[in-house]
Formats: structure tokens, C-alpha cells, sequence
């Protein structure tokens, strides 16, 4: 074995001008970025005040940061593929050959799922949570750093593979034999093992965080079913995060000794069964798909019930029907695979639990309409989100049941129906909710608005997009075309193939129109400012802190005496009072360790991907000696004196009073 | 740094040691039994199957208690519900996946 | 991952009042992590389940497993769980050398464990049933394999903790780290219960 293991020139695709073109282009505004960063000399700020920062805050925007880079990338993947499909009709084999597209819809769901839909929840999570239950940070700080680094590191794994070598070409489920080393010889299938595994670390240690954070740091006075609804919401996804994650930690490690030390566990040979790995992927992938949605389920319970200015219809009936769908979620796995062929018994089972899973769905779908009937509802961009949503994720649901059947699953399984149906749930539900809490806490965050106007825009082109470009699927499933196909020769799916291409440019420009919309809102964000940390009339603690919230997020902790602690405290003439003297607050410092550990982290990863041995070793050492020193380091925290807090925080009140 | 010691769980030196000799010697005993029963065939298949996997679960009991502390006081029932939550979703992942397989094997007999 | 909770041990701060009373939410997290943990060795054992039976004509577990010799290794993990009892009541009491002397046995018992499983993988890989050799070698290997490594990774642990409580004493910090140490090594204990019950006991009959 060579130096580089397998590693050699030959392994930049520069005969693929998709590929070097696209780097190309990566390359370009990597160094404009750059450019601009010396230009401006922020080089000190990026680094000293957000990559090592141990804020949640600027971990939460910084995940929403990586969450949007990783959707251009998913997106193009998307539109390549509806391009591909729409131009390689009546057997023309258009411009992607088979090998290369197997990549991109293999890139497209793992991106999807793991690198956009994940770090957006997250950092919608680390952004909102300890301000809503009143906390001065996550009860583990670094630990939170760390965590982001390692959903960077498998990010930019999985983006190496780009440009060096290849990626997966079996589906982003990675399914066995195929994904085995006699079927998958490449490296494809190990950057993918590693960018799952390193970024999954980090989510599991995101989830044991947050359920520490929340059941341990709430502020005083608050039950457990008093904290805010979308904080209750995402401890259910932490929950789940907890008790699903280390089962996909397995399989891919078992997948990983199959590859790397001729092991027999999901093998043709040898007496392995390829089931197995399906099982357990599913095991975890589903609870995953209530990971993504419940925030969200969370983050439209906060619009409506603010911009009805009404408290949420039955909050504690969302609390428990969330936490039915949490523990369901981990008994109806099986609806993936109906057709492995278990006995009539297994597939009732599943089936009927997947169909009893739609009632705490349907709980919560009420509850909304409950809230908005009577209450005046200001039509804002989140709010358009939040409608959207309804109407759209009642289809989505409903398509599942139909789904859970197994005898019409027999018929659907992996048609494009069912990639209609997932698009339906996934998209129309959790992102949907994610753009929502985006424009929702976006003045929270970053102390403006956002224009309203090309919000809404944005919101129309997505949401009719979404249908041009997905209805169309349920009706090509129906005609019996499969999911994944490279070109197609059949006249009657034709109209449907072309109509779902427009979809994806509607959506296209529904993007476009949001980074319109973020540069116009930045330009003129001195006509925008959020003074007084309340734009909308909010409920939730959140909206008692500052725009952007001060670093220690509460001068004063709060004492909560009910659900909707901030109105509670507006109207018996609490909020905003000045204190006479401050204490000391205790502050974490700012740390490059975990920055530092996750790039040795990546290189551990991208030595396994390409077998450079000495590097995974060196990674891994130095990964271990750099953690002890961090936890050797007594140099670790601070307190922020009572004359800058009094600074700050009458700084605040003065633009409230203002305002 | 010392005065954090004067918290709750130091507790009584004897009383503590003696926790620890009675949950010790109860472990003991329940790991003899499965041994035992298995290396000198005492009783039929089905029933030694019974003995090995009752004692089992007995002995994790008394490990939890003992040397892990798990109870239901004020302080220690967030570990103890984490706890029987993750063994819910254990019985449910291990139990339905060995079933699902091994309904799958018997067709394909 | 584990020993990344530790490092934000004295960064965590739960409450203006009491922020040096953070062992509590260390001693917690690190729970909820055991509590991961004990999920991925059940999606191991779940794969054991479905795959022992699968010896695509090779050794079964009836073949190669020595009772009396599991049952010494099961001896020396379950002295080692009294022995860093013990130690983890004199760390309480601030008795740094009966504390120091405890570990060391128990560091060394864990040592004769890990010996003695090396052992046993060394002999089963030299007679050619290695892991490469059928499913069921497999799921043995990765099981049995996967405790020893979180054994090995706790032995170095406490190799750690000796050091520091040697050099600094028994600090707050140190107590706090030998107690997730301890909830550790407990925990593993269990995960042996779980082996010798499902893998070679039952796998013996």
C-alpha cells in the first residue's frame, strides 16, 4: 500500500466538466468570500467571536449558516435530476450518465436529510430553546461546539467526495449487498459511512445536551409543563435523537467491519443477511423522520398561537400527542421494507400502528384550527409558512395511510409515489416550518427584519412550485414508474416528467428569491432594526431578551409562573424592569479545541475513506491529546461584571422605551 | 473546591461499604446459579433456559440498585425513568426486529 | 464521546446562586449518554440474535465456548465492581491513598479480564475462526469485541483519573469524573450480564 493508500491523481474526475466546472465555480466564491473577509478584516471577528464560540446563539446561526449551503447543494442535485429525467425521455439518454446520476440522488437524500433538514432543526434549537425556558446556555457549552463541528466534518467529508474520488451510487439508505465491497468497490460508499457517522456523533451529543439542558437548567419556577411548546416539541426530537441515533452508530459500524475486515454481517456469503442492515437503518430512519418534523410541529404552534395573539388550543393535549408520536414512531419501521416479505402477522402489526400514528397528527392539526377560530390572524411570512403547512402536510399525511397498507404498499413500493409522499411530509411539513421559525426569529436573531414583501414572494413560489413539481409524481407512481430511473421510454409518463421540471424551477426561483430577500433586508437593515426585542407581541421568554439577545442571555433570571411567561409577565407589569444592582454572571470562554478535534476528526475520516492508515492514527491521537488538554484546561470561564451587565441592559431598556 | 463534598450523596463509610458487600455477594450467588445449571446439565433444556435468563434479569436489577444507586427518591428518578424509557425502547427494538427476521426466515424455509 | 461531557464539567452552570453545584448536571448528562450506549450495544445484540444461528457451515457457539474460562472472566469484572466501589466511597471521604490503592486493583483486575478475552480471540482467529469465517463469527466478534473495547477505553480512563487524583487530589473536579467513571464501569458490568447470559450461556446449551 502506497503512501496516500488509495489515494492517487487518478482520482480527481477532471474528465467530468459538470464536475471541474462546479468546482470551479466552488473555487471562485470561495476566494471572493475570502477576499471580502481580509477586505473588511473580519478574519479576528470569524474566528475569535463565531467559530470557537461556545454561544448557542452563534452555534444556532451558525447551523442554520451550514443548513442553507448544504440546500444550494441539495437543490442543484434536485434540479439536475428533474433536468436529467425531463430530457431523457423516449429512450434519449440525456446528459447524465447512469453512473454519475446514481450519485446525485444518492448525494441529494443524504445531503437532504443529514445536511439540511438536520442542522436547520438544530440550529433553530440551539437559537430558541435556552432562551424559551430561561437559561444562560446548554448545560454542556463546549460539548455544543464540538457538536456542530462534527456535523461540519461529515459536511465537508461529503463534500470532498465531490472532487476527489466518487460518492455512493446506491441510494442515500446505502442498502446492502449492494453497498458491500464486492458490489461497491469504490470509495463511494465510505464517504458516505463516515459523513454519517462523525455528523451522527455530533447529533447524539447534540440530543444528550438538550435533554440535560431542559430538564436540568429550566428557569425557577418553571414545570416541566410549563415550558414553551416548541421547546416541548424538540425535547420529544431530543428524546428521539437519544434512543435512535446509536442504533444507526451500529449498523454502520457493522457495515464498516463487513467492508473494511471481510466481517459477514449483511453479505451475499458467508451467512449474512443483507434484512438485517435494512432493519435496523429503518430502525433508526424513522424515528428520524419524527426528529425533523416534531420541531416544526413546534414552531407552528408558536406562529399561530402569536399571531392570533391567542394562548395555543390545548396545550397540553399537543404535549402528550407529541410524545404518542414519539413513542409510535419507534414501533412502525417496518413500513419501509412491507415487501421483504415477513409474515402477514408483521406487516398487520406495522401497518395498523403506522395508521394509529395519523390520530396525535390529526390532535395537533385541530388544535391549530381551534387556536386561529376567533382570533385575529395577521397574515405575516411566517404565518403564510404555517397555512402552507396545513393544507399541504394534511395530503402528505394522508397519501402515508394510504401508504401503510401493505397490500397497496405491494403496488407503490418505490414508485414515485411514494417519493411524492415523503416530498410531501418532509418538505410541506418540515421545512415548511423550519422557513417559518426562520422568518419568525430571524429580528431575535439578528436585531432586523426581513423584507416582507419578497418573504411572501418567496413563500408563493415555493408553495406552487411544491405542487407543480410533486403532485405530477403520485400521478407517474400511479402509472407505475420507479423511483431512481436514469432515462425513461414511455409516452404516458412524458407530460408528467416535463410538468414536474417546471415545479423544480418554480421552487428554484423560490430560493432565489430568499437570498434576494436576506441581501435587500441586510442592505437596508438600519430602516429594519428590531429595538425593543419584541416585534411580534410574543409570548415566550425569548421576546423578554434584546435584539440580538445579550450574550448572557438574562441579566436576571427569570421566575415563571405560566406558559406564556413573557405575557404573563407583560401583563402584571413585570417585563422590562430596571434592576437597581446586578450580580456577576458566570460565563463559559470562548474554545478552539472543538474546531481543532473535529478537523483532526475529518482527517481520521477521509484517511479511512482513501486507507492512508498513519494519517487515521495521527488524527486520532491528536483528536485524544487535544481533548485532554481541554479537559486539563482550568483557564475555561469568566464572570461578566455587575457594571457592564447594568451597561448593557439599561442600554436595552433605554431602546424600549424608545421604541 | 472542598466544600462540595458536604452534598448529599457522601453518606455513612460503613453503611455505604455494606451496599456494595450485600448487592456483591447477591451477584455472586446469581451468577453461580446460571453457571452452574448450564456447565452440569441439571435440568432440561427449557427449563435451564428459564433459570439462565430469570437470573439475568434478577442480577441487572441488583446492579442497578446496588452499585448503580437507581431509585425513585427526589433526586435519583431522572436517571431511573431515562433508564426505563431506554429499556422500553430496547424490549421494542430488539424484540420486534428478532421478530420481524425471524418471521421472514420461517417463509423462506 | 464520553469523556466530552467531562470537559465541560466545570463550564456548566445551572444557576446564578449555586453555578458551583455542577457535578449534578455532569453526573446526568453523562447518564443520558450511558443510556445511548446501552442502545447500540442492543442493536448489536439484536444483530447476535438474528445471525447466531448462522454458521454458513462453520464452528457454532456450542463448539468453541469454554465455560470455566468465561466464568473467571466474569469473576474478574464482578471483583473489579466492588473493588472500584470501594474506591469511589474513600474518593467520597477524601481518603486519596485507599482511593488510589482501589484503583489500581480494580485497573488491574480489568486488565485480566482484557487479557484473557485477547486471549480467547487470539486462539479462536489462530484455529481459523475468525471473524471473516461466517455470520455468527462475525456478530460474536463485534459483541464480545465491542464490550472489550469500551473495558479497554475505561481501563485508560481510570489510568487517567490515577494520574490526576495523584498529582491534584481529590478535587470536587476528580470526584465528579471518578463518579462517571463509576457509573461506567457499573454499566459495563451489566452489558457483561447480558453477554454471558445471551451469548455463551445460552449459546452453550
Amino acid at each position: 500500500m502506497s503512501f496516500f493508500g488509495k489515494l492517487t491523481l487518478e482520482s480527481i474526475p477532471y474528465h467530468e466538466p459538470i464536475i471541474m466546472v462546479t468546482l470551479a465555480v466552488v473555487g471562485v466564491i470561495g476566494l471572493v468570500i475570502a477576499a471580502l473577509i481580509t477586505k473588511h478584516q473580519k478574519w479576528g471577528v470569524l474566528w475569535h467571536d463565531w467559530l470557537t464560540s461556545v454561544d448557542h446563539k452563534r452555534l444556532g446561526i451558525m447551523y442554520i449558516l451550514l443548513a442553507l449551503v448544504m440546500l444550494i447543494r441539495g437543490f442543484s442535485d434536485a434540479i439536475m435530476m428533474r433536468t436529467q429525467q425531463a430530457l431523457a425521455t423516449n429512450g434519449a439518454a440525456g446528459y447524465l450518465p447512469p453512473e454519475h446520476y446514481d450519485q446525485i440522488f444518492t448525494a441529494h437524500g443524504v445531503i437532504m436529510i443529514i445536511f439540511m433538514a438536520m442542522p436547520f432543526m438544530i440550529g433553530l434549537m440551539n437559537l430558541i430553546l435556552p432562551l424559551q425556558i430561561g437559561a444562560r446556555d446548554v448545560a454542556f457549552p463546549f460539548l455544543n461546539n464540538l457538536s456542530f463541528w462534527l456535523t461540519t466534518s461529515g459536511a465537508v467529508l461529503i463534500n470532498i467526495s465531490l472532487g476527489l474520488g466518487e460518492f455512493a451510487k446506491t441510494g442515500w439508505v446505502a442498502y446492502p449487498p449492494l453497498s458491500e465491497l464486492a458490489y461497491s468497490p469504490g470509495v463511494g460508499v465510505d464517504y458516505y459511512i463516515w459523513a454519517l457517522q462523525i455528523s451522527g456523533i455530533g447529533t447524539t451529543l447534540t440530543g444528550v445536551n438538550f435533554i440535560a439542558t431542559v430538564l436540568k437548567m429550566r428557569a425557577p419556577g418553571m414545570k416541566l409543563m410549563q415550558m414553551p411548546i416548541f421547546t416541548w416539541t424538540c425535547t420529544w426530537a431530543n428524546i428521539l435523537i437519544v434512543a435512535s441515533f446509536p442504533i444507526l452508530t451500529a449498523v454502520l459500524g457493522l457495515l464498516t467491519l463487513d467492508r473494511y475486515l471481510d466481517f459477514h454481517f449483511f453479505t451475499n456469503d458467508g451467512g449474512g443477511n443483507a434484512m438485517m442492515y435494512i432493519n435496523l437503518f429503518w430502525a433508526w430512519g424513522h424515528p428520524e423522520v419524527y426528529i425533523l418534523i416534531l420541531p416544526a410541529f413546534g414552531i407552528f404552534s408558536e406562529v399561530i398561537s402569536t399571531f392570533t395573539s391567542k394562548r395555543l388550543f390545548g396545550y397540553s393535549s399537543m404535549v402528550w400527542a407529541s410524545g404518542a408520536i414519539s413513542i409510535l414512531g419507534f414501533i412502525v419501521w417496518l413500513h419501509h421494507f412491507f415487501t421483504m416479505g415477513s409474515s402477514a402477522n408483521v406487516n398487520a402489526f406495522f401497518g395498523v400502528m403506522t395508521m394509529v400514528i395519523a390520530v396525535p397528527t390529526g390532535v395537533k392539526l385541530f388544535n391549530w384550527l381551534f387556536t386561529i377560530y376567533r382570533g385575529r390572524l395577521r397574515i405575516t411570512v411566517p404565518v403564510l409558512w404555517t397555512l402552507g403547512f396545513m393544507v399541504t402536510f394534511t395530503i402528505g399525511g394522508m397519501t402515508g395511510v394510504l401508504l401503510a397498507v401493505p397490500g397497496a404498499d405491494y403496488v407503490l413500493h418505490n414508485s414515485l409515489f411514494l417519493i411524492a409522499h415523503f416530498h410531501n411530509t418532509i418538505l410541506g411539513g418540515a421545512v415548511f416550518g423550519y422557513m417559518a421559525g426562520f422568518a419568525f426569529w430571524f429580528p431575535k436573531a439578528m436585531g432586523f427584519h426581513l423584507n416582507e414583501r419578497l418573504g411572501k414572494a418567496s413563500f408563493w413560489c415555493w408553495q406552487v412550485g411544491f405542487y407543480v413539481a410533486f403532485m405530477p409524481l403520485y400521478v407517474l407512481g400511479f402509472l407505475g414508474m420507479t423511483r431512481r430511473i436514469n432515462h425513461t421510454d414511455n409516452p404516458a409518463w412524458n407530460f408528467w416528467i416535463y410538468f414536474a421540471a417546471v415545479g423544480a424551477f418554480i421552487i428554484l426561483a423560490g430560493i432565489i428569491l430568499q437570498f434576494v430577500q436576506l441581501y435587500v433586508s441586510f442592505r437596508d437593515r438600519e430602516q429594519n432594526l428590531d429595538t425593543t426585542g419584541d416585534p411580534w407581541n410574543g409570548h415566550t421568554l425569548e421576546w423578554s431578551t434584546s435584539s440580538p439577545p445579550q450574550f448572557y442571555n438574562f441579566a436576571k433570571l427569570p421566575h415563571v409562573t405560566d406558559i406564556d411567561a413573557f405575557t404573563d409577565m407583560k401583563e402584571k407589569g413585570q417585563a422590562y424592569q430596571r434592576e437597581q444592582a446586578y450580580q456577576p454572571i458566570h460565563m463559559p470562554k470562548n474554545t478552539a479545541s472543538g474546531i481543532f478535534m473535529a478537523a483532526c476528526i475529518t482527517a481520521v475520516g477521509f484517511a479511512a475513506i482513501w486507507h492512508i492508515w498513519w494519517l487515521a492514527i495521527a488524527g486520532l491521537a491528536s483528536a485524544f491529546v487535544l481533548f485532554l488538554v481541554r479537559a486539563y484546561d482550568n483557564d475555561v470561564d469568566y464572570y461578566v461584571q455587575p457594571d457592564e451587565v447594568t451597561r448593557i441592559e439599561h442600554a436595552h431598556l433605554d431602546n424600549v422605551v424608545r421604541g | 473546591m472542598s466544600h462540595a463534598h458536604s452534598s448529599h450523596d457522601v453518606g455513612d463509610f460503613a453503611a455505604s461499604i455494606k451496599s456494595y458487600v450485600v448487592g456483591f455477594v447477591l451477584s455472586v450467588v446469581l451468577t453461580a446459579i446460571p453457571f452452574w445449571s448450564v456447565m452440569t446439565h441439571q435440568f432440561d433444556h427449557a427449563t435451564t433456559i428459564w433459570v439462565v435468563v430469570i437470573t439475568a434479569i434478577v442480577q441487572i436489577v441488583v446492579h442497578l440498585k446496588y452499585f448503580l444507586h437507581l431509585d425513585f427518591s427526589k433526586e435519583g428518578k431522572l436517571n431511573t425513568f431515562s433508564f426505563l424509557f431506554t429499556a422500553l425502547i430496547i424490549v421494542m427494538v430488539v424484540g420486534l426486529s428478532v421478530w420481524i427476521i425471524y418471521a421472514a426466515n420461517e417463509l423462506m424455509m | 464521546m464520553s469523556i466530552a461531557i467531562q470537559a465541560d464539567l466545570h463550564v456548566a452552570h445551572s444557576d446564578e446562586h449555586e453555578h458551583h453545584d455542577t457535578s449534578g448536571n455532569t453526573l446526568f448528562g453523562f447518564w443520558i449518554y450511558l443510556m445511548t450506549d446501552c442502545i447500540l450495544f442492543a442493536s448489536v445484540f439484536a444483530t447476535y440474535a438474528v445471525l447466531f444461528m448462522n454458521t454458513d457451515g462453520g464452528v457454532s457457539g456450542k463448539d468453541i465456548f469454554e465455560l470455566d474460562f468465561v466464568l473467571i472472566e466474569t469473576a474478574a469484572l464482578l471483583v473489579s465492581s466492588i473493588t472500584y466501589g470501594v474506591a469511589m466511597i474513600c474518593a467520597k471521604h477524601q481518603k486519596k491513598a485507599a482511593t488510589l490503592g482501589w484503583l489500581l486493583i480494580t485497573f488491574a483486575l480489568g486488565c485480566v479480564f482484557i487479557g484473557m478475552e485477547v486471549y480467547e480471540f487470539h486462539h479462536l482467529i489462530e484455529h481459523g475462526n475468525g471473524p471473516d469465517r461466517s455470520a455468527f463469527l462475525s456478530a460474536f466478534f463485534a459483541l464480545v469485541g465491542m464490550h472489550g473495547l469500551h473495558v479497554t477505553a475505561g481501563l485508560i480512563w481510570m489510568l487517567i483519573m490515577m494520574v490526576e487524583v495523584l498529582t491534584t487530589g481529590l478535587t470536587n473536579r476528580s470526584v465528579t469524573r471518578l463518579s462517571c467513571l463509576s457509573l461506567f464501569w457499573h454499566f459495563l458490568d451489566i452489558v457483561w450480564v447480558c453477554v454471558f447470559t445471551v451469548v455463551y450461556l445460552l449459546g452453550a446449551l
